[in-house]
């Protein structure tokens, strides 16, 4: 039943992609010259649109610019032009050293604030304030401090992956059972074992579904960031390629984003499938 | 008295903050010897401060007056020395059955390696039945398999004194009777000091050597002390048999039902919250050994007129 559920799903999923494509090709087909167009516009819009077809590129044409990308993907030809596989590279490490850099400060300091109702207390007026500041809010501060573009996109990606992380490991932390605390304490057990062999292995899904949460935003953040930052990323590419009037390659690019944003979603989930224990 | 038990309870009570202003008092002047080796039932309606009491011998909470006193020396927090069996056996459930116990014997033991920890660990899971599910995760027992492995974990460290709140009351009445009888065995075969919370009359009788009933809260007190007169040698089958069962089981459903209200308010003459009445429903009074200069006859006359 469960198999064909799946395959019924698989089916369904597939016939969805090909109405989608087939529309996508109808739709950028293209109609004609157009006569009555400003001449300024027709100049803007380039041959493309003068000529009638869509400026728009159609599934074949996106389908063969992908491949061209995937054959090739880490060649250098200059600041300008890398290959695809090698932008993504910057932005994925830009991610993990941001996002480890979190987890490094997030993990422990949620301990500490979950552990006492006094420095939840206390930390939570700015916890409550900075939670909500968008990370590139902070991009300008972080230019001028850090006086480096890859830097600063470290840095924004720090802060947009900390309060997910942080807020969920406080959280996890001051939930975890009484009655499990209990047991440690009526056995005596110290306050470093307690904190590793009870409150970690019990808040663990918990902080696991904060690091989940973290790692999507970063990966949201860091393509707006190195918009802004320019250089190498993901981010400066479809910029880059959007100032070049090559559509295709921002679709590609768009496509791309979504497929590492998944596979990174997913690592952390298969992770938390490990922590995570039946009750 | 107070000379020779081992645990000691002297005077302790508990009370809250009540919600306007002032405190509640959930039991208070409270006292209570049990001597090494003994089996203590104790009964009590729902609300009356029997957890509170446990939690207090197993130092997991401080009593607002008074002190209890264990083998010479006052409580000042949890020990190895006090196991407590919880009524939700509190198993980690990351951890393996054998996992659990083990986190037990390496508190009690850190400096022993490994093997030995896991030997001392098996010993207990194979006491309480369990040798074969030792890799199984709490999620994967029953409610009954889950309460072996909290008893598991609780012997394994081979504690002086023994505290249970409940251990049973989930359980459906089968794996009851089972583990009854298991718990029966073990205490008995170690001479295990134990206290026990229960709500269930019968298993009482059948387990304890002396029950302590509490009135109704708030302003709980230790109303008598009944010293079970079914002989020590006792199989669940043939209990009912003993001339003492029903002059017992009368007088403790009396108690619930009716004199835990009453008795409070209305305390008997000479009543001394500090000697609670030492009562042996079914046998002449004359014969309690130890009994205190205690007006149980009256008691006992009016559980047995009922
Ligand atoms: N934090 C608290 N604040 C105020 N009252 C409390 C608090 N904790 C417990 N109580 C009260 O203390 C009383 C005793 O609670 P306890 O859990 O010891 O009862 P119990 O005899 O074990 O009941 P049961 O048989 O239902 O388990 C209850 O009436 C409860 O309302
Ligand atoms: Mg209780």
């Amino acid at each position: 039943m469960a198999r064909s559920l799946t395959l019924r799903a698989s089916v369904l999923s597939a016939a969805i992609l090909a109405t989608l494509l087939a529309a996508w090709h109808l739709a950028t087909g293209g109609s004609g010259p157009v006569a009555d167009m400003d001449p300024e516009y027709a100049k803007l819009m380039g041959q493309t649109a003068v000529q009638g077809t869509s400026a728009m590129p159609g599934p074949l044409e996106v389908g063969a610019t992908l491949w061209r990308h995937l054959s090739d993907p880490f060649y250098i030809r200059g600041t300008n032009d890398m290959g695809i596989g090698i932008q993504l590279a910057h932005s994925v490490a830009r991610v993990a050293a941001g996002y480890l850099l979190a987890v490094l400060v997030a993990i422990p300091a949620g301990f500490l604030i979950g552990m006492s109702p006094l420095m939840s207390r206390a930390l939570d007026p700015f916890i409550q304030v900075m939670k909500p500041i968008s990370p590139l809010a902070w991009m300008p501060l972080a230019l001028y401090t850090i006086k480096d573009s890859g830097l600063s996109a470290i840095f924004v990606i720090f802060i947009c992956s900390l309060w997910p992380m942080l807020i969920n490991t406080a959280f996890g932390v001051a939930s975890v059972r009484r009655e499990w605390l209990n047991v440690a304490r009526t056995l005596e057990v110290g306050p470093l074992r307690r904190a590793f062999a009870v409150i970690l292995p019990a808040a663990a899904p918990t902080i696991l579904t904060g690091m989940r949460i973290s790692i999507g935003i970063a990966w949201l953040v860091i393509v707006a960031a190195e918009m802004l930052v320019g250089g190498t990323g993901i981010g400066y590419f479809v910029w880059n390629e959007w100032n070049n009037l090559s559509i295709t390659n921002v679709i590609i690019a768009i496509l791309v984003i979504g497929v590492v944003g998944m596979v990174l979603d997913q690592i952390l989930a298969r992770v938390a499938r490990l922590v995570t224990f039946p009750e | 008295m107070t000379e020779k038990s081992f645990i000691s309870i002297e005077a302790i009570a508990r009370r809250y903050p009540a919600a306007g202003g002032g405190r509640t008092t959930i039991f208070e002047d409270l006292w209570l010897p049990i001597r090494r080796g003994e089996f203590v039932c104790m009964i009590g309606h729902s609300g009356c401060g029997k957890t509170t009491v446990l939690n207090i011998l197993a130092g997991l909470e401080a009593p607002s007056e008074g002190v209890v006193i264990v083998d010479g020396t006052a409580i000042e927090g949890p020990s190895l020395d006090r196991a407590v069996i919880f009524q939700s056996h509190a198993l980690l459930p990351w951890r393996s059955v054998l996992g659990n116990v083990a986190f037990a014997v390496k508190s009690r033991w850190p400096e022993k390696d490994r093997a030995w920890i896991e030997a001392q660990a098996r010993r207990f899971i194979e006491l309480v039945g369990l040798a074969g599910s030792e890799c199984k995760r709490p999620a994967e027992l029953s409610g009954g398999m889950k309460q072996r492995v909290g008893i598991a974990r609780a012997l394994s460290i081979e504690p002086k004194i023994l505290l249970m709140d409940e251990p049973f009351s989930a359980l459906d009445a089968l794996t009851r009777g089972t583990l009854q009888d298991e718990a029966r065995r073990i205490c008995q075969e170690a001479g295990q000091t134990t206290f026990m919370i229960t709500h269930d009359v019968d298993e009482a009788m059948y387990l304890a050597d002396r029950i302590v009933l509490m009135t109704n809260g708030p302003g709980a007190r230790v109303a008598e002390i009944v010293e079970n007169p079914l002989p020590r040698e006792r199989s669940r089958t043939d209990l009912h048999r003993h001339p003492s069962y029903y002059p017992l089981r009368n007088h403790l459903i009396d108690f619930l039902v009716t004199r835990s209200r009453t008795f409070r308010d209305a305390p008997p003459a000479g009543y001394d919250p500090r000697h609670p009445p030492l009562v042996r429903p079914g046998a002449t009074p004359g014969l309690v050994a130890g009994a205190q200069p205690a007006p149980a006859p009256a008691g006992l006359a009016r559980a047995q007129g009922a």
